[in-house]
């Protein structure tokens, strides 16, 4: 039996979320299988668009309605779970989005869950870290229909460009709903790169001493066309938003460059970017475990360093 | 009698350095140091914060797993909670049935309001939670950093990747931690000889009527890749250089 495959689109409306492209190059590693993507949303058209042009995608199903204005869990699970009869998987990024979907969906289901897919070994065997990445497990399922996340962190995006697979509109009869309601969203407008998706990323930790201390890192960041990110000591005290929190219960990040600036080495932290390229550390104390995993360590006062650096790069 | 259901999972503690076992069957657990999973003990902490507000009568923990797992509860007994519920299981015990089970306590105690954690640290999964409410058709309000009660409902900020959400959700409902939700409270010593009278009630799941059916074979453990050490430089210009040389700036 070949496996077919459903992604479900992340998109704030407009634009596809690169995490997508990387769930359909995850399920593209399975030889011969049928990957269908859905999006829900009040008006897909422009986001099934953009799904249909991925490399590897057969076809995209949307479901309108107008209570899918915001990524409910609630609302969105029994909508794709009305749809789920047909597939062997069914997949979704493990973002904050897909974490918080996909086992809402597995629990309607009645269906086991992978969490962090990082490979795909065959139909029914999967590999995904756990304790923070300290250890990779092989699991094998008997379930004929199976729940997935995937490690964004472990996969190249899809292409896009690629002939536009064939878009239909679908309806399901699913009650939705009404006990989850949307508030508001509080999103730090910014310039920079997104964390997740940034080929640099400069981080700071603890020792930033203040939000104040983390702009010597966004104006090196702003020179080097960098996202910046931050540990979670940072975050707990104030001195970054949550969003840039990289580690086991942040960001997972795969940058080319990644800077760690102030930041001890906790394994919690060093989970979020195992797959980073080449990763920098800047540490005072040297025996910090930060540099066990750096390609180029460099022991000094950061207050000192960074804007050296930035001097040097001009 | 209103009550607040907390979900707490015994985990290797946070600091222990995880080493696979030589045959892959495992990780090494034999003498590491045992924990209340943190996430639980924020779930925890909220749990008891809101009872001392006022807004709950009993905070009510559960557990499910083997035996040992009653060294968890008595610690969750020490840090404020008023009675405990053990079901007793062994072997894996994978997020589809430990939500079934926490369904069949929540049926028993009928709470207002179900805390777990965002994910356990040793599996990783952050899936109990979600599969918890879906199977009790309850609204899930997952990743909270801040939580805030009237009568019927809840304000619950979340931590997404996009920044901070807030949503409302109709009572009861199931909540999962984030970490900055609150910081948990020491155990003092005479709360640890309190605990100890405090009530801990064991079940099994056959008697709630849960198969423990096991869905996912664990077929492998290894350690992960390991990266290679680097080199240390012994300034800024020097890094830059290293940097431009790699096409890194
Ligand atoms: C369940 C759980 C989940 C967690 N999840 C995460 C997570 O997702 N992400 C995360 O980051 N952490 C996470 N943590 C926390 C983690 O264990 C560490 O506490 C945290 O990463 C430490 O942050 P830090 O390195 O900034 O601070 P510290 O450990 O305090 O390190 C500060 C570093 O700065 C250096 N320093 C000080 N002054 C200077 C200076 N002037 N110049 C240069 N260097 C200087 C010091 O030598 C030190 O190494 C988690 C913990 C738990 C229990
Ligand atoms: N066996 C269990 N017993 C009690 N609570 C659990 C159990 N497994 C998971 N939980 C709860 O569900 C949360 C998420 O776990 P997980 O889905 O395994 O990552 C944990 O933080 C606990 O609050």
């Amino acid at each position: 039996m070949s496996a077919k495959i459903l992604i479900v689109a992340e998109h704030d409306g407009a634009r596809l979320n690169p995490s997508t492209a990387k769930c359909v190059s995850c399920a593209r590693t399975l030889a011969g299988a049928e990957i269908t993507v859905v999006v829900c949303a009040v008006d897909a058209a422009a986001v099934a668009a953009q799904a249909a042009q991925l490399e590897g995608v057969s076809r995209v199903i949307t479901l309108e309605n107008a209570a899918n204005q915001h990524a409910l869990a609630a609302v969105l699970a029994p909508q794709i779970a009305a749809l789920a009869a047909p597939y062997t998987h069914l997949l979704g990024p493990s973002t904050t989005f897909g974490k918080d979907l996909m086992a809402r969906i597995a629990g309607l289901l009645e269906a086991p869950q992978v969490s962090d897919i990082m490979a795909i070994e065959s139909a029914t065997r999967f590999r995904r870290p756990i304790f923070a990445g300290n250890a990779i497990l092989t699991v094998e399922t008997s379930a004929a229909k199976l729940v997935g996340t995937v490690r964004a962190a472990s996969f190249e995006a899809a292409a896009s460009g690629a002939a536009a697979a064939p878009i239909e509109k679908a309806s399901v009869a699913a009650e939705l709903p009404t006990h989850t309601r949307f508030v508001s969203v509080s999103a730090a407008k910014s310039d920079r790169p997104d964390l997740q998706t940034a080929a640099r990323v400069i981080s700071g930790g603890r020792a930033l001493g203040s939000a104040e201390g983390f702009k010597i890192l966004y104006r090196l960041a702003d020179k080097l066309g960098a996202a910046v990110g931050a540990s979670r000591a940072a975050v707990d005290a104030g001195y970054a938003p949550n969003e840039m929190q990289v580690g086991q219960t942040g960001k997972i990040i795969a940058p080319e460059l990644y800077v760690a600036v102030g930041i001890s080495g906790a394994i919690q932290h060093l989970t979020g970017i195992k797959d980073a390229r080449t990763i920098v550390a800047i540490n005072k104390d040297g025996e910090a475990p930060i540099f066990e995993v750096a390609d180029f360590g460099l022991v000094g006062d950061l207050f000192q360093v960074i804007p050296e650096i930035e001097r040097l790069i001009g | 009698m209103k009550r607040i259901l907390v979900g707490i999972k015994r985990v290797v503690d946070y600091n222990v350095r995880i080493r696979v076992k030589p045959d892959n069957s495992g990780v090494i657990t034999e003498g590491v140091k045992m924990s209340v999973n943190p996430f639980d003990e924020i779930a925890l902490e909220e749990a008891l914060r809101i009872k001392e507000r006022g807004g709950a009568e009993e905070v009510i923990v559960a557990t499910v797993g083997p035996a040992d797992c009653q060294q968890q509860l008595r610690t969750a007994l020490a840090m404020g909670a008023d009675r405990a519920l053990h079901v007793q299981a062994d072997g894996v015990i994978e997020p589809l049935v430990a939500a079934r089970a926490l369904l069949k306590l929540i049926e028993k105690e009928q709470p207002f309001l179900v805390i777990l954690g965002k994910q356990a640290i040793d599996d990783d999964n952050g899936q109990t939670g979600q599969v918890l409410a879906a199977l009790w058709q309850r609204p899930q309000a997952t990743y909270a950093s801040k939580l805030e009660l009237t009568e019927t409902s809840a304000r619950v900020t979340r931590e997404v990747d996009a920044g901070l959400e807030t949503l409302e959700v109709d009572l009861p409902a199931v909540i999962t931690t984030d970490l900055r939700l609150n910081e948990p409270r020491y155990v003092k010593l005479p709360d640890i000889m309190k605990a100890k009278k405090k009530p801990l009630e064991t079940l099994t799941l056959p008697a709630l009527g849960v198969e423990p059916r096991q869905q996912l074979k664990l077929v492998r453990f290894e350690p992960p890749p390991q990266r290679q050490k680097g080199i240390r430089v012994k300034d800024a210009a020097e890094l830059v250089e290293a940097l431009k040389k790699k096409g890194l700036l």
